[in-house]
């Protein structure tokens, strides 16, 4: 299968702020991507580069080998479901699905009304009364029944209460299940994509710091528990990515694809939220020798 | 694009409507009836003789209120337009973050832009143009009686006559569109589009608007008709004020006095007695008798009185470069609206 996106030193500066630099990837077709990072991390501008909202400032993107944005037939082939799901409050529910039905050539009319059926949506309501949880379903519908071959959700369920989050996530991963398409949707809570996921990007202070398939990153990253040791010392092939010691003891996360020998440490697995968690809190570009010595 | 650009516009549309369909209701009821109060009343002082002056300034005075409101009307309307329909265009979108929704459909944001300027700015040319011919249509017999007070082409006239106000509509209308999309705030869009625009109107008949065509300049005789004033003070001089009376039916721009050399003397002529005594406080046939020698004195010494304007003739020409002008202007903000939200607005 071919790529869904394709990120080549791809970087988007606001005035003088690099909101994201030097990002390369490359996903591959048929997976659920989630895309992590703190708040502010550049999560939504590389969505907004991906759906063609805005243009690079440096580097190339393509989406589905196209330019991001660029033509009718390449908006037709990404679904947009913007960060806080907006609606147009004086349209009904019925408005937004005459909406869909004349702006996209694919548009799937029997999906988007036996959707909203199913969630017990009356078209006849106007989309301002509706409440969170059943506007961020209304832009789902929207998004699933352009029937795209990518779906991009920017944060779809930051606002939403914990049931609404798992009703919206539910829906979405049984659309993925019955059409067959990817998705990419960022989120700044792990445990939100932990159940939904098999591939993840971790997104800190504009850059990406890892990218790769679920199973592969837990079968890489482990957690080694020893005696109080320099990480600086560890064999070449094992890449720390979090350090923190006690007076005895040190405890590391690392990124390793060959077997541990070393019989000091007692190794065990890492859950996907440790993983991000020890990226996020992994202070960018700085060695880890100097802060060691200090320690000392 | 064009069922959800209607669907958005719809509520605006039908208001636009009916306040156009109310003023074309009263101007119509109320317009045969001017008409033909005018005509037969100018058949009637013809009849008797003596001119008609009476009979205008009569007939003027009384449609005074409702000819002052409807050309209010016209001046105002494309203003409305700009802010109400032009400015919250895109900020509207902007502020609610629907432009998310939107240009995520299967439609360019060009062409989502084109259909929305275009459909909105149509009917806003149109909405202008209609009520501004109506009105034209409605005060043409007190334009006519009212054409030495307020010429068609004056500036307060020109303005709600003829296609001028679909030229401003088209300008106000891409001026709100394109302060919305560089500011990005509704209310804040309104204020500076209400600004600029009025600037443009104010700027308009004082900067440009002279310069359009070449001015006529006439050198005329002082004549009764533009003495303001005759004092005779106690030093033997009598001092002639002459105003600066508009005879063109145009639109006066200067209206100097000249002596026999051809330079302006300020709006007071001395003339030395004895060849100017009135006489006798006016009015009367002494004093007519005294004015008239007064008159041929300022003759013989050779002042006149020159102007600059522009002929009544020139209000349809006028009305074709200016609309030109603000159709261009309005084409031009367009333009850059298309630029900007291809290569700047996210």
């Amino acid at each position: 299968m071919t790529a869904v996106l394709q990120a080549q030193g791809l970087g988007k500066r606001y005035g003088r702020h690099w909101a994201l630099s030097d990002c390369t990837l490359d996903i591959p077709a048929g997976h659920v991507v989630g895309l992590v990072g703190p708040n502010g991390a550049g999560k939504t501008t590389l969505l907004n580069l991906a759906s063609g909202q805005t243009a690079p400032s440096s580097g190339s993107i393509t989406v589905l080998g196209g330019l991001p944005g660029a033509s009718p037939a390449q908006l037709a082939k990404v679904g947009f479901v913007a960060q806080d799901t907006p609606t147009y409050a004086g349209l009904s529910i019925a408005d937004h699905l005459r909406l869909g039905a004349r702006l996209n050539p694919g548009w799937d009319d029997a999906l988007a009304r036996e959707r909203l059926g199913r969630l017990g949506l009356d078209p006849a309501h106007r989309a301002g009364k509706l409440s969170g949880g059943q506007r961020a379903q209304l832009a789902l519908t929207l998004g699933l029944a352009k029937r795209p071959e990518l779906l991009i959700l920017d944060e779809p369920v930051a606002s939403l209460d914990p049931l609404a989050r798992r009703e919206f996530l539910q829906g979405l991963m049984e659309a993925v299940v019955e059409h067959e398409f990817s998705v990419v949707l960022s989120s700044h809570l792990v445990a939100d994509l932990e159940r939904v996921c098999d591939y993840l990007i971790v997104i800190v202070d504009s850059r990406v710091q890892v990218a790769g398939e679920v199973e592969e990153l837990l079968a890489s990253h482990h957690r080694l528990t020893g005696p109080r040791r320099d990480p600086a010392r560890l064999p070449a092939d094992q890449h720390v990515i979090s350090a923190s010691h006690t007076d005895r003891q040190t405890t590391l996360i690392i990124r390793t694809g060959a077997p541990i020998h070393d019989p000091a440490w007692s190794v065990s697995q890492i859950s996907l939220e440790d993983l991000v968690l020890a990226y996020m809190s992994k202070p960018a570009h700085i060695d880890y020798r100097p802060a060691l010595e200090v320690q000392r | 694009m064009i069922w959800l650009t209607w669907r958005q516009f719809r509520a605006a549309a039908a208001m636009m409507s009916a306040a156009l369909a109310a003023l074309v209701a009263f101007l119509g009821l109320t317009g045969p009836r001017l008409a033909e109060d005018y005509s037969t009343g100018i058949a009637d002082c013809a009849a008797a003789g003596g001119g008609c002056s009476e009979f205008l300034q009569q007939f003027f005075n009384d449609y005074q209120d409702p000819f002052l409101a409807v050309t209010a009307v016209v001046l105002v309307l494309p203003a409305l337009i700009g802010l109400f329909w032009g400015a919250p265009l895109i900020t509207r979108e902007l502020e609610a973050g629907t432009h998310r929704l939107v240009w995520n459909q299967s439609v360019t944001r060009g062409r989502w832009l084109a259909v929305k300027l275009g459909l909105t700015g149509l009917t806003a040319m149109t909405a202008a143009g209609l009520g501004s011919l109506a009105v034209t249509w409605w005060a043409s017999p007190i334009d006519e009686a009212a054409a030495n007070e307020f010429p068609r082409m004056g500036p307060l006239l020109f303005g709600a006559r003829g296609i001028v106000p679909i030229g401003y509509a088209a300008f106000a209308f891409a001026l709100g569109v394109t302060v919305g999309m560089l500011v990005r705030r509704t209310l804040a869009a309104m204020a500076i589009t209400l600004a600029v625009f009025v600037a443009v109107q104010i700027a308009m008949p004082l900067l440009v608007r002279p310069h359009l065509l070449p001015l006529t300049r006439s050198t005329t005789e002082i004549t009764a008709s533009n003495v303001d004033g005759v004092t005779a003070p106690a030093n033997g001089t009598t001092i002639v004020r002459v105003t600066a009376a508009d005879n063109t039916g145009g639109w006066l721009l200067s209206s100097h006095t000249v002596d026999a050399s051809g330079h302006a003397v300020a709006d007071t002529i001395p003339v030395s007695t004895p060849s100017c005594v009135l006489g006798a406080p006016e009015p009367g046939a002494a004093w007519s008798r005294g004015l008239s020698a007064c008159l041929a004195e300022i003759k013989r010494l050779g002042y006149r009185q020159q102007v600059t304007y522009h002929p009544s003739s020139r209000f349809w020409p006028f009305q074709w470069y200016e609309t030109g002008i603000y159709t261009a202007l309005a084409l031009g903000l367009s333009g850059f609206c298309f630029w900007w939200i291809r290569r700047r607005l996210s």
